[in-house]
């Protein structure tokens, strides 16, 4: 324990986990809707800085850019459309009987993936390599190009996707004029 | 660093996003709980690529192809969850009951 605390990175994380746990419980528990995004925006902050820890670069501005900066405005934009009651409300959640419930499997849950890490991993040590945004490129571009091309395609299925669901019928359109 | 710390911070959170899918009302906040769990295992995939020194950067990589698939992810699901609020004028996940016995 003395070791592990004479790291510095290791005060950086404690912080940062810190933050996230906190900020993680507000999203789940937030009676307010645009506080639990909020609350998201800083566990997701909180991610990229373990990301910089570990020296995955590339990484860290993915999640800030495309996490932060576009999946957050569009939950925003769907509280607004489906009119979310936006202030606080107590009608965000199931009943206290689920409540308990849920908390009985997400622990059960932790407890299980827990006991199998300290298990399987005990005190293994982990050092940041710095991997930089062309060798990911490289990668990418070499061996992942697959893999990379299918994500394209399934990102231009989402889009239409998306357009086809959410716009109006036509006919819906032509009943209303 | 050790490995455990990040694995079961990411442990923590995914229980957490769990809680959250099971608890919420809402289907906007179902999902903002989704992304919590894709977030945790994002968490995950770097700190193994970071353990295992992988050459190919397989976990950063795979760490990248989990956002663009929760970006389409909710870009769909948000689409569904607007189509529901347009025919039912709720978007609480109890009530889409149609196919309930």
């Amino acid at each position: 324990m003395g070791d592990w605390l004479s790291e510095v990175a290791n005060w950086w994380f404690a912080a940062v986990a810190l933050a996230m746990g906190y900020a993680a419980y507000r999203v789940v528990t937030s009676a307010n809707v645009v506080h639990a995004v909020l609350a998201l925006v800083a566990t997701l902050g909180g991610s990229a800085v373990l990301f910089l820890l570990l020296g995955a670069e590339f990484v860290v501005w993915t999640v800030v850019l495309v996490y932060i900066g576009a999946v957050i405005v569009l939950f925003l934009f769907g509280i607004m459309i489906t009119r979310a009651p936006l202030g606080y409300e107590a009608e965000l959640d199931h009943p206290p009987k689920t409540k308990a419930l849920a908390a009985i499997v997400a622990g059960a849950m932790f407890l299980l993936i827990g006991w199998t890490l300290v298990d399987a991993f005990g005190t293994e040590e982990v050092t940041a390599s710095v991997t930089t945004v062309g060798d990911i490129g490289l990668q990418l571009f070499g061996r992942f190009v697959l893999p990379f091309e299918v994500v394209s395609l399934v990102l231009l299925a989402a889009l239409i996707g998306g357009i086809v669901l959410a716009r109006q019928d036509p006919v819906d359109i032509e009943d209303q004029r | 660093m050790i490995l455990n710390q990040f694995l079961i911070l990411g442990a923590f959170l995914f229980s957490l996003g769990m809680y959250g899918v099971l608890v919420r009302r809402n289907a906007v906040l179902v999902l903002l709980s989704v992304e919590l769990m894709l977030a945790a295992v994002n968490i995950n995939l770097v700190a193994f690529d970071a353990y295992l020194r992988d050459a190919i950067a397989g976990g950063q990589i795979f760490a990248l192809f989990v956002i663009t698939v929760a970006a389409a992810e909710v870009g769909i699901g948000l689409a569904i969850v607007l189509l529901i609020f347009r025919n039912r004028q709720s978007a609480n996940v109890d009530e889409m009951d149609l196919m309930k016995l």
